[in-house]
């Protein structure tokens, strides 16, 4: 399954189906982010729910310094 | 105390968070600045190295209220973009609406600005939009329902103090909601001086982090954040052109 992270194409297993096994996958299960689906954004909550496809993009963003 | 929407503060400090030398410096100049305040800016994570540290995990973060900036947006949409994503974070409903219209002098895009507040607001986010010193633009943000308005002292991060204090008199005199002077603030005699014109409060984020010693200068824009402030309530004496003795001029003793 090919996904656009943060505009990185990357392919990962089928096995990668939520979006909360792709955190796990990134390492990112931890870290206050937010993540926007195919231009959707997602609360918390709904992150084991949200299903992946190939061809999704995803923006993973969080909070840096800033003035 | 100040009000901005629901929120009260005690403090009329905001510090924004950007280019600090280290964590632990910017940790210590937030404790010592007694901010309640800290601004952010939200950006793409690094997915390929999670290990990288984050300022947000140097901090107790339920001791501050988030006030998310949308630096970066060129345009309306893109900022009411970035205000859904960082609300999305569960931490805020306050965003400061920064909506750059000049890459050189880094001033916003009044009408892109304007835009933004009036949509955001109908979204239900508390709205600080980060404005120039343009009087009929503040009474518009006003006028829209901006939780409190931002005017620019100078442009962001280069130090030039309030180069408009007629504007930004005009503009503190004509708003209901709180002004904050946000951008350029130099030195501590500059956020003084915004707080004496009348200011509800100061947003400083390089006159702190750049300077030599940032958690000295934390501390020393606290106090002139204060002194500003007292001076502002206590009332100034009028300017005169010739010099008024402060000694009586009665009973002067001389020599016969």
């Amino acid at each position: 399954m090919n996904l656009v992270i943060n505009g990185n194409s990357m392919e990962l297993g089928d096995e990668v189906s939520s979006v909360t096994m792709l955190l796990e996958h990134l390492g990112l299960a931890e870290k206050p982010l937010i993540i926007e689906h195919n231009q959707d954004i997602l609360q918390k909550e709904h992150y084991r729910q949200v299903m992946l496809e190939n061809g999704d993009t995803l923006e993973i963003v969080h909070f840096v310094g800033g003035g | 105390m100040l009000k901005i929407g629901q929120y009260q503060f005690e403090s009329r400090l905001f510090l924004g968070t950007g280019k600090y030398p280290d964590y632990d410096i910017q940790k210590q100049a937030v404790e010592q600045s007694q901010t309640e305040v800290l601004t952010f800016s939200v950006r793409r994570m690094n997915i390929f190295d999670p290990s990288l540290p984050n300022f947000l995990e140097k901090i107790d973060p339920e001791k501050y209220t988030f006030l998310p900036n949308t630096a970066g947006a060129k345009n309306a949409e893109e900022a009411v973009r970035i205000a859904r994503l960082a609300a999305a974070s569960g931490r805020c409903d306050m965003i400061k609406v920064e909506v750059i219209g000049c890459d050189r002098t880094l001033l916003p895009d009044p009408v892109e600005t304007l835009k933004a507040t009036e949509e955001l607001l109908k979204q239900g986010f508390t709205v600080l939009p980060y404005t120039s010193d343009d009087v009929v633009l503040a009474r518009k943000l006003e006028e829209a329902g901006a939780h409190a308005i931002m005017p620019g002292a100078s442009p962001i991060g280069s130090g030039q103090g309030v180069i408009n204090p007629l504007n930004l008199s005009f503009i503190i005199e004509q708003s209901n909601v709180p002004v904050l002077v946000d951008a350029g603030i130099g030195s501590p005699a500059d956020a003084a001086y915004a707080m004496e014109l009348g200011a509800d409060g100061v947003l400083l984020n390089t006159a702190v982090s750049g300077a030599e010693d940032p958690v000295k200068m934390a501390e020393a824009m606290k106090l002139a954040v204060h002194a500003g402030r007292f001076g502002y309530e206590a009332g100034r004496i009028p300017k005169k052109d010739y010099a008024v003795a402060s000694s009586p001029e009665e009973g002067i003793s001389v020599r016969n």
